[in-house]
């Protein structure tokens, strides 16, 4: 693929905005709760679209496209039911918590909620997957920048080899994220965030638009996709007559409830866009301002997928109207734009257990943009490409240098510093954040194996958290022994639903069945949704049955942390658009109009 | 006071949108066979550049109101007679 200078004029005008906004920032951060916290001084939409732009990082935009382009428009359940009314829940019952007992971060709510040791576990799994997540997004940016053949051109002017364009890529995003965050802390990285949101928007609308006009509008994805692809709804009852593989109670309780309250309500990584906030007004509203957006989303992210995977029959019918070379080098197995999936290390197409070569998804919005980009937009889109794996890596760097100086730091190794100490500790976390992000993406580079199998650890760590808030928020009775004895336990029997599962067609090992095989779900899906349900409830019960046998809390103690020893929100000035719960009741009406009319 | 973000957003927004627009303008016809025969890059160049624009104003506008009202407080401040003055 060649780059015209255009391109690069724009991708390089993007950096410098990136990094001005960093230095611009630099002399409004003076304090630590300025570096954490933004001061605690951001209008909720500016926090809102900071809440959803740290989530739609690189997992997110090629992955959604991915599935899209797999699973067809069922994939708009990852936003539907599980984000939206987890994140309207979160604005309207939990926010009051978290903002109102003035908790710097999710753990240390824990620890004013429960005790030190729940907070410990919290904070110290917590700040271990930011830094594998984190260090996932650069790796995935830097092996894009390698297949879409960006820097192939310079690099053979320069006589480099090509095999330094990987590391380029790392080492140049990651000097990029710590520049911005090291000056401006939160307020930059948030400021960034939202930057990256408009230009996720103003990359990807053009795709959507000019993919939509070249195969014949909705009309025209009808007519050249399998019905199966279009609806989200129809055929759920089974899971053999729907594209995931999973049935409509799985889906709704392990996606909807378990997965998605535990992310959007728990996780700090979005929880500190909210605290971020100048006020508890606009921090309950932050959630719900980035839920309208949210609803929207799929346009963009899954649409793409879906017009990549229509383009086949259509190109399949004229195969010389194709000019993307990319998309013709495996003119045989090839649907459309989305190549066969080569094993690296032999060039050979991988098979599925039936012996047909597999699809590689992910290069379904990649290879789009290039279809359809003319030099010039081109630059646009790979810079929106690059805004958003900049602000996934930026997202998990910021909660990372804060649980850490906050959270682990200051309780355990130097308590009672000044803040102009924790400060600097938090900048050196910023350093060393990034430098083990960098670590961590070469592992993932060199250990396929240990990055899914610490995907699978984080997932039965995090599993359980929701019913824990649950407890802590709304039952007053609930112990700190109780809340680390039910974290403990539902993280030991999501692995042990783990061990004895297994999805059709895998075999055992990474994907389930170690310890023995009692039940075979459709697919990888349905077995991940159940492990988190199985987690919860577990979590849920040992929670209760350990606060009933251990010493009842002091209630003079959990004012203001939990519901029934809380005043409810001041409100009465704010007109009724303004009140959360308005504002979070049309938006669950509307996702439920959007249910219904993509069924 | 922080340094309202419309303006960044505004000023990257209307660069990009220039750049894009101009760069259109000129560029060789042939380039958007590609792009369906659409000349992508002038439309929405000029897309971007309004939204850029608009941007920039309300961030404008916001920083002088700013800026204004923070100018009242401090005249009411001098204008407020001192303590010693009325000892």
């Amino acid at each position: 693929m060649g780059l015209t200078s255009i391109d690069w004029l724009i991708i390089g005008v993007y950096f410098a905005f990136v990094l001005g906004i960093g230095f611009a920032l630099k002399r409004y951060t003076k304090s630590s709760t300025d570096f954490f916290l933004a001061g605690r001084s951001l209008p909720a939409w500016v926090c809102g679209l900071a809440f959803i732009s740290a989530n739609l990082g690189a997992q997110e935009v090629i992955g959604m496209g991915a599935s899209g382009a797999k699973y067809g428009l069922a994939t708009s359940h990852f936003y539907w039911i599980g984000a939206i009314p987890a994140m309207v829940f979160v604005g309207i019952f939990m926010m009051p918590f978290y903002y109102g007992s003035r908790a710097r971060s999710v753990p240390e709510y824990l620890r004013l909620r429960f005790d030190e040791k729940t907070r410990g576990l919290n904070a110290i799994s917590f700040a271990i997957m930011t830094l594998f997540s984190s260090g996932i997004s650069m790796y995935a940016m830097a092996k894009l920048v390698q297949i879409l053949h960006i820097l192939d051109l310079p690099f053979r002017t320069l006589g480099i080899p090509q095999a330094w364009i990987f590391h380029t890529g790392m080492v140049v995003s990651a000097l990029v994220v710590l520049g911005y965050i090291y000056f401006g802390g939160l307020t930059s990285a948030i400021y960034n965030e939202v930057l990256q949101f408009f230009l996720i928007v103003a990359g990807f609308a053009p795709l959507v638009w000019l993919g939509m006009k070249s195969v014949g509008g909705w009309a025209g994805l009808k007519a050249s996709l399998d019905p199966s692809y279009l609806h989200s709804w129809v055929g759920m009852s089974n899971p053999h007559t729907n594209r995931l593989g999973v049935e409509w109670f799985g889906l709704t309780m392990g996606l909807g409830f378990v997965l998605s309250f535990g992310y959007w309500c728990t996780d700090f990584l979005v929880v500190q866009r909210a605290m971020a906030a100048d006020s508890m007004t606009s921090a309950r509203r932050t959630p719900l301002i980035a839920a309208i957006p949210k609803m929207l989303l799929p346009v963009l992210v899954i649409l793409p997928g879906l017009i990549a995977m229509a383009l086949t029959s259509q190109l399949t019918a004229a195969p010389a109207s194709a000019p993307s070379s990319a998309a013709r080098q495996d003119t045989q197995a090839t649907r459309g734009l989305i190549p066969v999936k080569r094993n690296p290390a032999t060039n050979q197409p991988e098979l599925d257990t039936n012996g047909r070569p597999q699809l590689d998804y992910d290069l379904a919005v990649p290879n789009l943009l290039l279809r359809y980009f003319p030099t010039g937009l081109l630059g646009l889109g790979l810079t929106a490409l690059l805004a958003s794996f900049m602000s996934g890596m930026a997202g998990n760097v910021t909660a990372f240098n804060t649980v850490w100086t906050h959270d682990i730091y200051e309780p355990y190794i130097r308590p009672n510093a000044a803040d102009a100490h924790y400060l600097m500790v938090g900048r050196m976390a910023t350093i060393a954040g990034v430098a083990l992000s960098v670590v961590t993406a070469y592992l993932a580079t060199h250990f396929n194996n240990i990055m899914d199998m610490l995907q699978l650890v984080f997932a039965f760590v995090n599993a359980p958290l929701f019913a824990t808030f649950l407890l802590g928020m709304f039952w007053k009775r609930t112990t700190g022994h109780g809340a680390f004895a039910g974290l403990l336990s539902g993280t030991a029997a999501a692995a042990l639903h783990h061990g004895l599962t297994i999805p059709a067609g895998s075999s055992v090992g990474i994907k389930g069945g170690w310890l023995a095989i009692l039940h075979t779900y459709p697919s990888e899906m349905a077995q991940n949704f159940w492990t988190a349900i199985f987690a919860w409830v577990t979590c849920f019960v040992i929670t209760i049955a350990v606060s009933l046998v251990t010493k009842r809390p002091d209630e003079s103690r959990l004012v203001g942390l939990v519901y029934s020893l809380t005043e409810r929100p001041e409100q009465s000035h704010l007109s009724w658009y303004q009140k959360p719960a308005i504002l979070g009741g049309v938006i669950l009406i509307a996702t439920i109009l959007l249910n219904i009319a993509f069924r | 006071m922080h340094l309202d973000i419309r303006l960044p957003i505004g000023a990257l927004f209307t660069t990009l949108g220039i750049l894009l627009s101009v760069f259109g303008f000129f560029s060789n016809p042939a380039i958007y066979a590609q792009s369906l025969g659409i000349n992508v890059n002038l439309i929405w160049g000029l897309v971007l550049s309004v939204f850029g624009l608009l941007m920039l104003l309300l961030g404008i506008r916001a920083t002088l109101l700013n800026a204004n009202s923070r100018k009242m407080v401090f005249r009411e401040e001098e204008l407020r007679p001192s303590k010693e003055s009325i000892d």
